[in-house]
């Protein structure tokens, strides 16, 4: 069925597999009561269930908390959180505030944007060297085709402190060891090896540990949603606190003009 | 100056005397926003100005109004607008009603999404009808991004039939008045390109030639949408919380599957 008639048949009624609210009565979330089958669950464990409909056992579920907590950084300067700190300054909600920072935070140099081309690079690269290929001419390919190669490099500083306490927690829960995380360490060495002189940053290391986890890009793209949310609260919270317009005040010489001089305003023809 | 300077070709602000933190006199692109534009410039001269560096000719500026007024309300069965009244029903905040329509309104069905694919479209086939036809029967890019794979050519309807009668006044409208050539084209090719496509154009396709003939880049075609459809989100939701969630359509539901 098509245009006027598929539409015609979707009027007035949601038809869904997710789930619904019966309210007074229960919740179905994903085919479960949520208030009995699922009762207890921890907050993680239903996100990750809501997304891919597939239970996880505690040490996993304790290796996807930590890819939130070991990337939330409470500091105002960092563009997202910035956000946050000026709504809070601003004097407007720290709902709006925190909405519009996790928004900002789908970027095309850090956050989602980053993490669904990290995880789905992984995921080919690792299918072509399955198949046989060579993995420095896949690394090559892909940095031509792209000029960057998602979860490698950083765009702000050198090293990465994430990484050492990520895998560390990944080596004592049994997860350190899967397919991606050594093919991402792989592509490093390839990347050092060659002339890019790249390192494997956290967006590289946590999307290796969602594959191994069966996560698919977009999967793992909706998991890592509220990632940087836990540093970003503090952020509001302090410039809400402290007087308005306090945050980040810039007087007239901290923008530098570059555009066209003065000249009279006339409409022209 | 400082090191920790904000850069911009847009705008000069010169300070009061006795306060750095509040400006004596604004230039919006070299002209004195408050002491000579105000009440001389049109809105859209602003609008185009804060784009380009250039002031719009008269054209351009009718151009612009013109689209302006197609594009201020989606109404309320339009995606966008619906989620901006279901902030307004539960008395959310304005903000969130417009950042609710902002969002929906982003997409790739009827949103700014679609605008920019369709002036990146314009971009590499222009007014060449068989660049046009090319670009339909070639696959889609299954480059994995945030945005879902699109799923019709951009700029047409995928669930039309035929040309919706605003959708054909809109063009007619935008196209008498623009300086080209894209709008005029268009006007005279949308049957071929319909067929081609195999869908009928939309707003959104219309919306996409006008801001490729004011010169805009699909990124700059793709806020100016966003920005131009909010007035009817804003009213609409504000309409719906004036009405209460009781005359609220809440819909009906079907579980399928397990749970049900």
């Amino acid at each position: 069925m098509k245009g006027p008639d598929f539409l015609a048949g979707q009027v007035g009624v949601l038809r869904t597999r997710m789930g619904a609210a019966f309210v007074g009565s229960k919740a179905v979330f994903r085919g479960h009561d949520l208030h009995a089958d699922l009762r207890g669950m921890d907050w993680v464990e239903l996100y990750v269930f809501g997304i891919t409909g597939r239970r996880y056992t505690p040490e996993q579920v304790r290796m996807l908390h930590a890819l939130w907590t070991h990337t939330s950084y409470p500091d105002a300067r960092i563009w997202n959180n910035r956000v946050a700190g000026l709504a809070g300054t601003a004097r407007s909600t720290g709902s709006l505030g925190l909405a519009a920072a996790l928004a900002v935070s789908e970027a095309s140099i850090y956050g989602r944007g980053i993490d669904i081309r990290a995880i789905d690079f992984l995921i080919r690269a690792k299918q072509h060297v399955d198949g046989g290929g060579s993995l420095a001419e896949k690394v090559e390919q892909e940095l031509k085709a792209r000029r960057s190669l998602a979860g490698y490099g950083r765009p702000i500083a050198a090293g990465d402190e994430r990484i050492e306490p990520t895998l560390a927690l990944a080596r004592s829960l049994g997860l350190a060891d899967g397919p991606y995380v050594r093919l991402a360490f792989a592509i490093e060495e390839t990347l050092l090896a060659g002339r890019w002189r790249q390192r494997l940053n956290y967006g590289g290391l946590a999307a290796a540990l969602a594959a191994d986890l069966g996560l698919s890009p977009r999967e793992y793209y909706l998991f890592m949603f509220p990632a940087f949310l836990a540093g970003m609260a503090p952020c509001y919270l302090e410039a809400e606190q402290r007087p308005e317009g306090g945050l980040f005040p810039l007087d007239c010489s901290h923008v530098r003009y570059d555009g066209v001089g003065k000249r009279p305003w006339q409409t022209k023809d | 100056m400082t090191a920790d300077a904000i850069r911009t070709r847009i705008w000069l602000e010169e300070p009061e005397s006795d306060n750095p933190f509040a400006a004596r006199a604004a230039y919006c692109r070299g002209y004195d926003v408050y002491g000579e534009m105000l009440g001389r410039a049109r809105w859209v001269e602003m609008l185009i100005l804060l784009f380009r560096e250039e002031a719009p000719t008269t054209a351009e500026a009718d151009l612009l109004e013109a689209l302006a007024v197609a594009l201020a309300n989606p109404g309320p069965r339009d995606p966008a607008v619906h989620a901006a009244m279901a902030g307004g029903v539960g008395g959310s905040t304005a903000a969130s009603c417009l950042m609710a329509a902002l969002a929906v309104g982003a997409g790739q069905y009827a949103g700014g999404r679609e605008v920019f694919l369709a002036m990146e479209a314009w971009n590499a086939c222009g007014t060449d009808l068989d660049a046009w036809r090319r670009r339909f029967a070639a696959p889609t890019s299954e480059e994995v991004s945030i945005w879902p794979a699109p799923r019709h050519p951009p700029g047409f309807d995928p669930h039309g039939v035929s040309t919706p009668t605003p959708v054909k006044q809109a063009l007619a409208g935008l196209a008498f008045v623009s300086p080209g050539p894209r709008l005029p084209w268009l006007e005279q090719q949308r049957a071929e390109l319909e067929a081609a496509a195999g869908l009928p154009l939309a707003l959104s396709g219309v919306a996409a030639a006008a801001f490729a003939d004011l010169g805009f880049t699909p990124e700059q075609g793709e806020m100016l949408h966003l920005l131009l459809r909010l007035p009817g989100a804003a009213a609409h939701a504000l309409e719906q919380r004036g009405y209460g969630h009781k005359k609220f359509p809440f819909f009906a539901v079907e579980l399928e599957g397990a749970g049900a």
